[in-house]
């Protein structure tokens, strides 16, 4: 490296590596990977969401996590707002529709309430 | 597509309970669950919580599990990692005594939610053998910013105002003895980290070194700008090969990085590092003996002044600055002194890393902020005594402090206020000591160190130590009467005004302030021939207690000199006190409390 601006620049693509390990994001990503969430096609969703994660920044962590109890309901991705602490369930998530929710929800606030649980139980 | 960070210590402790074969067991099994392009197993420093080791923290769910098992990693993937589920009896929880609602998240347990992390800020956080993980944490922005926006004398300024004192157990100002370099004439110039760090129970050092070494580096290099100083050594003890092994690898990287080498990041300023082993005297501690055995001599001190910033290694002007110093002034310059200046009390700003070991529950490295109370570490933090015994006095400063009492513990930490007590801050240690510590054999224990260390040059030091450890070990057995202590008070007073070194003149404060905090536990030993910890041995004589013996015979069997004898059954058991040898197996045996130690 050959100047500050150099250290700058390698500290922005240093920070990826290191991403994983900060926790304090506005959202929660998680997707149930259960037996259930896994036969119903939970792994191209986060597959997905890891994915697009890794292409933009997202002020989020996207994990997983165990049955949510709502098999029918698979793949299933909840979004946790830790500021507010309210929790949206997302269901029959596909990649594209994990992609949305990145890009709605998480990026510009915006609830996709066409596809919360909501919506389908009515 | 990496989805986890598992982060595994390995720091020294955890290393000596085979953290390193779970890091082998993850990438072994890892492949087997498909696992491994989503995964990445990171070695990473101390996270402090010593006790609890080998200690995994799974990022980004922030789930750490303690005491982990080489058989519990493939619990940890199949069920965690592959299906998301959390391993509960792995985890690392607290209960909260008020709600007794159990506590996951790791900065609510008691262990960490007092500490502030400033020196240790990457331990356990980063890889310390990857430099990109360091500079993501803005490691080497300070040293950028120092060398293309500041000039000297404004970095030596800002650490002046940061009221920065030395973490190796004398608290000089850093900016000061920074300034004092500086003001040399131009022309080579050293900076000197010293890692001897020797005090028994301290280990924050090591643990820096381990967990952040660029950290380390960075501020060597900040420093050397500062004094105008080329060429650094990092003087360690070889005894820390973990710490040497990762510096080694930290500054290759650096220089690869051209952080370290000649014009760095562009600029006019160069700075090179070398590392120098020692063989881990105590004396070399000392900032003048670390100097001789940096230039290939015995290390022994010699007189001040001239001090090493006049007149340091090779005869050139010197900073030496201990690793906890260090690891302070990177984030000194970039969150600017009157952040730091706003941490701390009067007189002693920032935090300090303390180790803490003996009777405590959490035996770890912990760091707060200046002016807390030791009740606070030693009770919130440290989880107290453990099986419930009482908590008797905290050893602080290692061989050149002192200990400290019950009523005492409510006095804010800070070097002044230590001082005062008749301890000291030293690099760090913390020996909590409870009611089976004996406090003329914890004396001895550190005279005995002492002796060991002291390098022969000063006759006060070489013969006196020696002196006071042989009144302590008669003291230890009963013989003497009262006259004996004053002797020996009286022996320490001359001993810390006429040894050459800081090493020979704090030598008594460990006999001194026993002394002063437990006479009467010392005339106990000397009049009444009593140890009253049950410690002495030759002080204690062991019999059972007829009234409460059940005649199981345990206590015969134990005994490894067949000095007890009784009947199964029928007659009550004794203990032959000319064929006892004390050892206590009769004692310990006892299910019945029947045997009676005095």
């Amino acid at each position: 490296m050959k100047s500050l601006e150099d250290l700058k620049k390698m500290r922005e693509k240093a920070l990826k590596k290191v991403e994983m390990r900060d926790v304090n994001k506005k959202y929660r990503v998680v997707v149930g990977m259960a037996t259930c969430g896994i036969a119903a096609g939970a792994r191209p969703v986060l597959n997905k969401l890891i994915e697009e994660l890794g292409n933009n920044d997202y002020p989020c962590i996207v994990t997983q996590t165990g049955c949510i109890g709502l098999c029918a309901y698979e793949p299933i991705v909840e979004v946790f707002n830790q500021e507010d602490q309210t929790k949206t369930t997302y269901v029959h998530v596909t990649p594209e529709k994990a992609v949305s929710i990145l890009q709605n929800h998480i990026l510009k606030d915006r609830i996709l309430t066409e596809f919360t649980i909501d919506s389908y139980q009515k | 597509m990496e989805r986890i960070n598992v982060l595994i210590c390995a720091g020294t402790g955890c290393t000596s309970s085979n953290s390193a074969l779970l890091v082998q067991k993850f990438n072994e099994l890892l492949p087997q669950y498909g696992l491994e392009e989503e995964v990445k197993v990171i070695k990473t420093g101390c996270f402090g919580l010593c006790q609890k080791g080998p200690i995994v923290a799974i990022y980004p769910d922030k789930v750490f599990y303690n005491h982990v098992k080489v058989e519990d990693v493939e619990v940890i993937i199949s069920e965690h990692l592959y299906k998301g589920r959390v391993v509960k009896r792995l985890e690392l929880s607290e209960i909260d005594e008020a709600t007794k609602e159990q506590i996951l998240d790791i900065d609510k347990i008691k262990f960490y939610a007092k500490q502030k992390r400033i020196a240790l800020r990457n331990c356990g956080v980063i890889n310390p053998e990857d430099i990109m993980e360091y500079i993501a944490k803005d490691g080497y922005m300070a040293l950028g910013k120092v060398i293309s926006e500041m000039t000297p004398q404004e970095v030596i300024d800002e650490i002046k105002a940061s009221g920065l004192r030395g973490r190796g157990g004398g608290g000089f100002p850093t900016g000061v003895k920074w300034q004092f370099a500086a003001n040399q004439p131009k022309g080579q110039k050293y900076v000197i980290c010293n890692a001897d760090e020797g005090d028994p129970g301290a280990f924050m050092d090591r643990s820096i070194l381990e967990g952040d070494p660029h950290s380390v580096i960075e501020a060597m290099a900040i420093a050397g700008y500062a004094i105008g100083a080329d060429h650094g050594y990092i003087y360690i003890r070889a005894e820390y090969p973990i710490a040497v092994q990762r510096l080694k690898i930290a500054i290759k990287q650096a220089e690869e990085y051209g952080l370290l080498g000649k014009n760095i990041l562009g600029t006019d300023f160069s700075f090179e590092l070398e590392i120098r082993l020692g063989a881990g005297a105590f004396v070399c501690g000392e900032e003048t003996a670390l100097i001789m055995s940096i230039e290939g001599k015995r290390g022994m001190p010699v007189p001040k002044p001239p001090f090493p910033a006049v007149s340091g290694v090779w005869g050139k002007p010197t900073i030496i600055n201990n690793v906890e110093t260090f690891a302070n002034v990177a984030q000194i310059i970039l969150n600017g002194a009157s952040w730091f200046a706003n941490i701390g009390t009067e007189r002693s700003k920032g935090t300090k890393v303390f180790a803490l070991g003996g009777k405590i529950s959490n035996t770890g490295l912990v760091e707060i902020p200046m002016g807390t109370t030791l009740r606070e570490i030693i009770y919130e933090i440290g989880g107290g005594c453990p099986n419930n015994k009482n908590f008797k006095a905290v050893q602080t400063g290692g061989p050149s402090g002192g200990c400290l009492t019950e009523d005492q513990l409510d006095t804010p930490i800070d070097f002044d206020n230590l001082v005062e007590l008749g301890s000291m801050m030293g690099s760090g240690g913390m020996i909590v000591l409870d009611e089976d510590n004996c406090m003329v054999d914890v004396a001895r224990f550190y005279l005995d160190f002492i002796v060991e260390e002291s390098c022969g040059k000063c006759t006060p030091c070489r013969v006196g130590t020696k002196r006071l450890l042989e009144m302590l070990i008669k003291i230890t057995k009963g013989e003497g009467g009262l006259e004996i202590l004053d002797e020996m008070e009286k022996l320490c007073y001359e001993i810390k005004q006429t040894a050459l070194c800081g090493l020979g003149q704090t030598a008594p404060n460990p006999i001194l302030s026993t002394l002063k905090q437990f006479r009467k536990e010392y005339e106990a030993h000397v009049v009444d021939k009593r140890c009253p910890a049950g410690v002495c041995k030759a002080l204690l004589t062991y019999q059972v207690k007829a009234d409460l013996c059940r005649k199981c015979s345990l206590c015969a069997k134990n005994c490894p000199v067949g000095a007890i004898s009784g009947v199964p059954g029928k007659e009550p058991y004794h203990i032959d006190t000319s064929k006892c040898i004390k050892c206590g197996a009769c004692y310990n045996a006892c299910r019945f409390n029947a045997i009676e130690r005095r």
